[in-house]
């Protein structure tokens, strides 16, 4: 069964206020990982909380990934450092997204 | 008497960071030491504090208060009248400097007990007021009475924050409990503290080396900004130790606060309420530049010059 997967690199700063938004859209579950890398705002360390990052990934039908995707645009692209990418994923149990 | 060892250990994180060693500390590390100081130092005061008059204090905790809320809107008239900043960059490093530090305290803390100087029990609820009215202040300065994440969001990210939350927590458990009771604990909180912070200040120099990149990309300006502020925060602080009738341990405490900047809930903080302030210059600032000077040279400079000229009050 075909599902959107939704992933989210972002600052640790943003982890609550993301995952409302998530919910809000009615997702059934997301998962949230330690991320660190580099990129156009800089080398993010994972160690103090200052800088860390997140990786959020939310796997939903493509509609509501689309939804959370232009709430995150609209709100945090322009002073935040974030990735956000939709890649396309097949899922065993289509009830349970 | 020799240099304080704890301070060696922030000159070797610095430069272990600044020559790239093979050397972190792991974040759960880094939060255990956080929660530790932070709790040593509410207990501490709490301990103190069953021992003290809660009233006769409390209209100090408010002039402390106040104190941040000035140094703020000092902070924030002359980086507006430099002209070198946007309004809501200056207004969230106004934020950070109104507010506190803990690790300086803790440092300042260490510092009164190796030259045996005695100190107001009940400095650690310094710490507590002084770090949320500055941050309401930047708030407040850029957004108005509407802050971007709203009252409730932003009163979770200053009141639950967990400087307070451990602060306020290790004050009321030392009161409630007493120093009896908390004498079984004391090797961990107490007799381990400057362990504690040796390894703490470890990692925050390992942090300053990390940030100091920031300081080309930045400029001389927040360089210059990043050590002569403190000096003006000194000044400050050592004016509202002399007005309250601070002891000569308490003013130095009070002086090495007012000179620190926050690193902790400030960031958190400004980061979601006024988003578009660049959070990387008020951590270069203070992380770079402010907690190195204050650490190294700052709390013996405060030191040495309020033993020269502050009046002996008896506390």
């Amino acid at each position: 069964m075909h599902r959107k997967l939704l992933t989210v690199i972002t600052e640790e700063a943003l982890e609550r206020p993301l995952i409302k938004i998530i919910n809000e859209a009615g997702a059934r579950g997301y998962t949230v990982t330690e991320a660190w890398g580099s990129g156009r705002r800089g080398a993010r360390a994972a160690g103090i909380e200052q800088g860390a990052n997140i990786r959020v990934e939310v796997i939903c039908e493509e509609d509501m990934a689309w939804q959370i995707a232009e709430i995150l645009h609209q709100r945090y692209f322009k002073d935040f450092a974030m990735v956000l990418y939709l890649s396309d994923v097949q899922v065993i149990r289509g009830e349970k997204f | 008497m020799g240099i304080d060892p704890v301070i060696l250990f922030f000159i070797l994180g610095v430069v272990a960071g600044a020559v790239k060693a093979d050397l972190h500390l792991p974040k759960a590390v880094y939060e255990l030491l956080t929660v530790l100081l932070l709790l040593s130092i509410g207990l501490k005061g709490g301990v103190e504090l069953a021992d003290s008059d809660l009233l006769r204090i409390l209209p100090s905790l408010g002039v402390i208060a106040l104190k941040g809320v000035v140094l703020g809107l000092i902070a924030f008239g002359l980086l507006r009248l430099s002209r070198k900043l946007p309004r809501a960059d200056a207004a969230s490093i106004a934020a950070h400097y109104g507010s506190v530090s803990v690790g300086t305290f803790a440092v300042a803390m260490a510092y009164l007990e190796h030259q045996g100087i005695p100190f107001e029990g009940h400095a650690a609820a310094w710490v507590v007021v002084l770090e949320i009215p500055a941050i309401l202040l930047g708030v407040l300065l850029v957004r108005g009475l509407r802050p971007s994440i709203g009252w409730a969001g932003l009163s979770r990210e200053v009141f639950l924050g967990k400087g307070v939350v451990l602060l306020l927590g290790g004050l009321l458990i030392g009161l409630l409990a007493g120093p009896v009771a908390v004498e079984p604990l004391e090797p961990l909180f107490f007799d381990a503290f400057r362990g504690v912070l040796a390894l703490f200040l470890l990692e925050m120099g390992l942090v300053a080396a990390s940030r100091a990149g920031g300081l080309r990309e930045h400029g001389l300006f927040i360089a210059f900004f990043g050590i002569a502020f403190p000096l003006i925060g000194a000044v400050v602080g050592g004016l509202v130790a002399w007005m309250l009738g601070l002891s000569l341990g308490g003013a130095v405490l009070l002086v090495s606060l007012s000179a620190s900047a926050s690193y902790i809930a400030a960031p958190a903080a400004m980061r979601l309420s006024v988003p578009e302030a660049n959070p990387s210059l008020s951590l270069t600032a203070s992380l770079a530049l402010t907690f190195p000077f204050n650490v190294v040279i700052g709390v013996p400079l405060y030191h040495h010059t309020l033993a020269a000229i502050y009046p002996v009050t008896g506390g």
